[in-house]
């Protein structure tokens, strides 16, 4: 099973955004692996992982666009367990949802993974579209916001557990298929393959981090630089930024001493109960 | 060469129009004053006849596409259904609301047009032009699509929900052309059930979190809940430790509410949370922690333990109602 993970990378959403004269001020942040995009190379490795020898069954490659010094959070993803790295040199300004599924697209014709994971949104565009429209531009099933995934033995279908408005819906896809991962994704028993790990398998209940014998072995991975041309990518972005501004601030609150004092104000002043 | 008419696909049970897709029409009916022509809707699934006749009190034509192949809503099969009512009808926009079906759909419809997509507007700017919330809410982003086609998902908070129409529109039925799953395949939907309004929809949202230590705990919550005719919501927080079905959180990554009144209880307030409440009308803070983000964004804000609060809190609304 070979498994391609698209990654980006994000600033650090714990850091107060910077807006100001219509632009979005990233000078001062650090930058992370996208969370869910992190969960989504957790996915990729457990179905790699609890077979009977104990070692790897299979390679998850993870693919990031970005800027030069994207290589850091690769690298990071190597030291998780991936086993190899491209980065295609883009820019994030001159990208848009389009243009990176069309640059994967690229990637995948290159690679033939048989399995595409990726986080269902980046934290930063919060857009939630580059799976579908991979999906859409390969002609190949998709599996959103995904809660589990169980791959089947012959590992040509994989019934999923998506997270929907009603509750969750269980669906089957075959393979080659891109799968898009929720929060849930790293649940204990949220991924498993059939025919490597038993049912008993059961990882950690997070995203693994990167092991110090994780970080040596990732010195001597590949990581490869690309460029989109080498790729035979062209065109431009179909939807342009023109600005962004700050949300409307809420006017400051109050604190009540007690809950007579939270009641009547709920019902005299704010007339909401 | 593309026409006006707007393209709004319709959720709807069997009978019904779901009151999830009426903000997506007030988008459609905006988008259609600057295209300068009609709202169309389409309704795809199996058997939705007299679903197609209730959403067309809406808008001014409905296409009707109604095959057994169509009765789950799986993006293989919808996408190219909504690609041929674009190309059909002539139409410059195709749009649905910020649904879990909405946001796997069309993407992949506009995917397939080579179309630029908007997500989760909150705004139309103009025929082509968006606002849109982005970096979890702490930003707003004007976005131009630059196809002549343009497709937006709608966050449902953001726009009222549809009156009906002056006069009903006509309902035409509308062929599927192949219907190819690409073997994907529905199994089941295990929905939570639950006898309260649809938490994006409710007037009062009652959400818990981590601070209420476990699931028994949230019962007195929903107490409260029901007091209020509210929803119960929560953080991931409570829902990762399966306090709550996960389908109850709200923020970035769950759902956006924007009801009259939240109240949020043993919820620190991080910027994930914040980006599914902070357009709530008035908001409700108990955290025992001073320092909690929370209070940041509450109207009023009390600082004490669920425990010793809310059992008073809600015999005290019972009494505020009883004397009306
Ligand atoms: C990619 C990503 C997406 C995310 N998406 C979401 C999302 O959509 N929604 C979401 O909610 N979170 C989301 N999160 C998680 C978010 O960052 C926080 O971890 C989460 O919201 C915290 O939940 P909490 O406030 O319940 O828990 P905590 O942060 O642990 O806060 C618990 C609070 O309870 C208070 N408390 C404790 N005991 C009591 C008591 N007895 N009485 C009163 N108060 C008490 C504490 O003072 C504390 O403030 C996301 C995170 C990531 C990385």
């Amino acid at each position: 099973m070979k498994i391609l993970v698209p990654c980006k990378r994000v600033p650090n959403p714990d850091l107060k955004l910077k807006v100001a004269n219509g632009s979005v001020d990233l000078a001062g942040t650090t930058w992370q692996v996208n969370p869910f995009d992190e969960y989504a190379v957790e996915a990729a490795l457990r179905l790699t992982e609890k077979g009977k020898g104990g070692e790897r069954v299979g390679e998850v490659v993870v693919v990031s666009i970005g800027p030069k010094d994207t290589s850091a959070q690769l690298k990071q993803l190597l030291a998780m367990g991936a086993n190899r790295a491209i980065l295609v040199a883009g820019d994030d300004s001159a990208l848009d949802s389009d243009l990176v599924a069309r640059i994967l697209r690229a990637v995948v014709a290159a690679e033939k993974p048989d399995l595409v994971i990726t986080g269902k949104q980046a934290v930063d565009g919060d857009d939630n579209q580059v799976g579908q429209i991979l999906a859409a531009s390969l002609g190949w099933p998709q599996a959103t916001f995904l809660a589990s995934i169980l791959l089947a033995a012959d590992g040509k279908s994989a019934t999923v557990t998506r997270e929907v408005d009603a509750g969750v819906e269980e669906r089957r896809v075959r393979l080659p298929a891109i799968m898009t991962v929720d929060l849930r994704i790293i649940g204990k028993k949220a991924v498993r393959n059939e025919a490597l790990a038993p049912a008993t398998a059961e990882w950690e209940d997070t995203q693994r981090l990167a092991s110090l014998k994780g970080i040596m072995a990732a010195k001597k991975k590949e990581l490869r630089e690309i460029t989109v041309e080498s790729l035979g990518v062209a065109g431009g972005i179909l939807v342009k930024t023109l600005r962004h501004e700050a949300p409307p601030a809420r006017k400051a609150g109050v604190k009540v001493a007690s809950v007579e004092e939270l009641v009547a104000k709920l019902h005299n002043e704010a007339k909401v109960i | 060469m593309p026409g006006t008419a707007t393209l709004v696909l319709l959720e709807t049970t069997t009978s019904n129009l779901r009151s999830a897709s009426q903000p997506a029409i007030s988008a459609a009916r905006k988008l259609a004053q600057a295209n300068g022509g009609s709202v169309v809707g389409i309704v795809i699934g199996s058997g939705i006849g007299a679903a197609a006749q209730d959403a067309a009190r809406y808008v001014d034509k409905v296409l009707c596409c109604d095959s057994p192949a169509l009765a789950a809503a799986l993006a293989e099969t919808w996408a190219p259904v909504l690609v041929a009512a674009v190309k059909q009808t002539g139409a410059a926009a195709l749009v649905a609301s910020a649904t879990s079906t909405g946001k796997d759909v069309l993407p992949r419809a506009a995917g397939l047009l080579g179309a630029g997509m908007a997500s989760e507007i909150v705004a139309v700017m103009g025929a082509k032009s968006f606002r849109r919330p982005t970096y979890a809410g702490n930003a707003l982003t004007d976005v131009e699509v630059l196809t002549p086609v343009a497709v937006a998902t709608v966050r449902q908070t953001e726009f009222p929900p549809a009156a009906p129409a002056a006069s009903a529109g006509t309902v035409e039925a509308f062929a599927p052309g192949p219907t190819d799953a690409l073997g994907a395949e529905f199994v089941a939907l295990h929905a939570s059930a639950s006898a309260r309004p649809d938490l994006t929809e409710a007037k009062v949202v009652v959400a818990g979190g981590r601070g209420l230590k476990d699931a028994q705990n949230f019962k007195v919550l929903e107490e409260l809940t029901d007091l209020l005719g509210g929803a119960l919501g929560a953080s991931r927080a409570a829902c990762d430790a399966g306090m709550v079905p996960n389908d109850l959180q709200v923020g970035q990554t769950g759902k956006v509410v924007a009801p009259e009144l939240y109240f949020a209880v043993g919820i620190s307030g991080a910027i994930q949370h914040l980006a599914g409440m902070k357009s709530s009308k008035v908001i409700v803070a108990i955290n025992k922690d001073p320092e909690a983000p929370i209070f940041q964004v509450a109207d009023y804000g009390l600082c004490a333990t669920w425990e010793s609060t809310v059992p008073p809190l809600i015999a005290q609304i019972k009494a505020v109602k009883a004397t009306g």
